[in-house]
């Protein structure tokens, strides 16, 4: 009953991509709890409608660790409205899969993505680019 | 012995089998391969080799052989022993049973199975130490208490309670007493008679035997109802064809781990305090269960900020084999059972590791641990919004963390 992660959840939980924090980010979101033992913290640079830049740090397991990284990576260079489309099935689709039983920690790419854009919305009036 | 592919310190999960074991094994599938109930020669040598090694089990610990039961490991013994203790009293009107809140799921399980088919069930508290206070027992037994089951062993914290004493107020007060001996036996002394113990629950695995074979200590007089009906294997009680070779290897297994047990412990005792001493030394991690009454081979951490299971995938990218109770490594939400039977807020459960090691673990193994352990718990965090806020001031500024 091992759990066996893909080859490429592997490569970005030992190697992940875009860790760390944006000290002038425009848009910041925090998602999880830590009683339910994931938490993503995602934060983005954005510029002309544009997302240019994106990290994260996360307080979860191998998955959570894993999706918050391919999360940024695809995120990385879009426009906001295409990032707002990012659903958890196709992060984890660009992983390669999931175990069954991690397919929840997965949600939690998405929303901390949801959660960034709202945050940065809401801080230029709700207008979709500056 | 120690597998030069790993460090392997997850040895309560399970172990290597001996060399011994396994060549007690060999000759059973090729020579005394019969059928133990067959009448000719090979039968007879199959039923010999089952009979010599029921004997020789029993002897480890002051048992007549008539009182083991083999079965296929811990579980099932464990739920042989509750199922059919707690039968046994319903017929006498008792529908009460005791136990304690940080059981194997072995345990927990039958017994949650137990309360829907109307049994009561207590669970006493193991407190921040992880260890039954014998008094509680006392004032929780009542009239109609059929059976009271406590752990010899935990097997995350690996607390060992006093069970000599819990078998004593059961004994006096006419309860029967069962014991999950599967992570003591092997590792600790176990006197079925000078601890009151009525029935006990063994796994081969857990003392460098082979997986899938076990047994059930039954005291003489207790009549306990069947586990499988079908031929008259073990007295008729569990039936079907013994599997001969993994019981030889049992025996085996169980009589060298035994021998030299002080010098083995005195061993892994000094490895335990080596690691203990050097892993306290990272901030904020904590020791989890009593520092003390534990067994030699277990300790058990929680490191804030991180959570388990990648503290586990990033010792296991070094090569390091252990263990952990967090939630997603088990595949449900709520962290393990026995850190939050100890009082640990949930958030700090997440982020346990157990290390469990023994005589077969060199010190190269336990440099391994402390060479790679911190590196990786320091990551993990530099990567942690929880320890992050915690710890915010102190990142800043650099300062010593508490
Ligand atoms: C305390 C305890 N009881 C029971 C078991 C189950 O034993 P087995 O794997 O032989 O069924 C284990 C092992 O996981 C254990 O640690
Ligand atoms: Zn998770």
């Amino acid at each position: 009953m091992a759990m066996t992660y893909s080859e490429k959840v592997r490569d970005h939980f030992a190697h992940p991509r875009n860790v760390g924090t944006i000290e002038d980010a425009d848009g910041v979101g925090e998602v999880g709890n830590a009683v339910c033992g994931d938490i993503m913290k995602m934060y983005l640079k954005i510029d002309d409608g544009i997302i240019t830049d994106a990290k994260f740090n996360t307080f979860g397991c191998g998955a959570a660790i894993a999706t918050s990284s391919m999360a940024t990576e695809m995120i990385r260079g879009k426009r906001i409205e295409e990032a707002e489309k990012l659903t958890n099935k196709a992060v984890v689709e660009a992983l390669d899969g999931l175990p069954p039983v991690k397919l929840h920690c997965s949600v939690l790419a998405e929303e901390a993505v949801r959660a960034a854009l709202e945050d940065y919305r809401s801080r230029n009036g709700n207008r979709s680019g500056t | 012995m120690s597998t030069e592919k790993y460090v392997y310190m997850d040895q309560a999960a399970t172990t290597r089998i001996s060399d011994r074991a396994l060549r007690a094994m060999m000759p059973c599938f090729t020579e005394d391969f019969g059928n133990p109930s067959s009448l000719h020669g090979a039968g007879r040598d199959a039923e010999a080799a089952v009979e010599q090694a029921r004997a020789r089990i029993a002897a480890c610990f002051h048992a007549e052989p008539s009182e083991i039961f083999f079965t296929s490991g811990g579980s099932e013994a464990d739920n042989w022993a509750i199922r059919q203790a707690a039968a046994l009293g319903a017929k006498k009107g008792k529908r009460h049973l005791i136990s304690s809140a940080f059981e194997h799921h072995a345990v927990l399980h039958t017994l949650e199975a137990l309360e829907k088919d109307g049994f009561e069930v207590t669970l006493l508290p193991v407190h921040e130490n992880g260890l039954v206070r014998p008094e509680e027992l006392e004032a929780a037994l009542r009239e109609d208490t059929a059976l009271v089951t406590v752990m010899y062993v935990n097997n995350e914290v690996g607390t060992v309670q006093p069970v000599e004493e819990l078998g004593r107020i059961c004994r006096e007060k006419g309860v029967l007493f069962h014991t999950d001996t599967v992570q003591a036996a092997g590792h600790l002394p176990i006197d079925v008679k000078a601890q009151n113990i009525d029935m006990m629950s063994l796994s081969a695995h857990k003392f460098h035997g082979p997986k899938g074979v076990g047994a059930l200590y039954v005291r003489k007089g207790i009549a306990l109802g069947n586990l499988i009906y079908g031929g008259g294997q073990e007295r008729g009680r569990r039936a079907g064809t013994e599997n001969v070779p993994a019981i030889a290897g049992m025996a085996a297994a169980l009589e060298e781990s035994l021998e030299d047990r002080e010098a083995k412990n005195a061993r892994t005792r000094a490895m335990q305090r080596r690691l203990m001493d050097a892993i306290l030394q990272i901030p904020c991690t904590r020791l989890n269960g009593d520092r003390d009454r534990r067994v030699p081979g277990n300790l058990n951490f929680c490191f804030e900020g991180i959570e388990g299971e990648s503290l586990l995938l990033y010792l296991d990218l070094e090569g390091i084999c252990a263990s952990s109770g967090s939630a997603c490594t088990s595949g449900s939400l709520e962290p393990s059972h026995v850190l939050l039977a100890l009082g640990l807020p949930a958030e700090v459960a997440h982020g346990s590791l157990r290390l469990s090691f023994d005589e077969t673990n060199s010190e190269a193994d336990a440099d391994r641990v402390l060479e790679k352990l911190p590196g990786v718990v320091e990551r993990l965090r530099s990567m942690s919004p929880v320890w992050k806020e915690q710890h915010a001031d102190q990142q800043s500024f650099g300062e010593k963390r508490e």
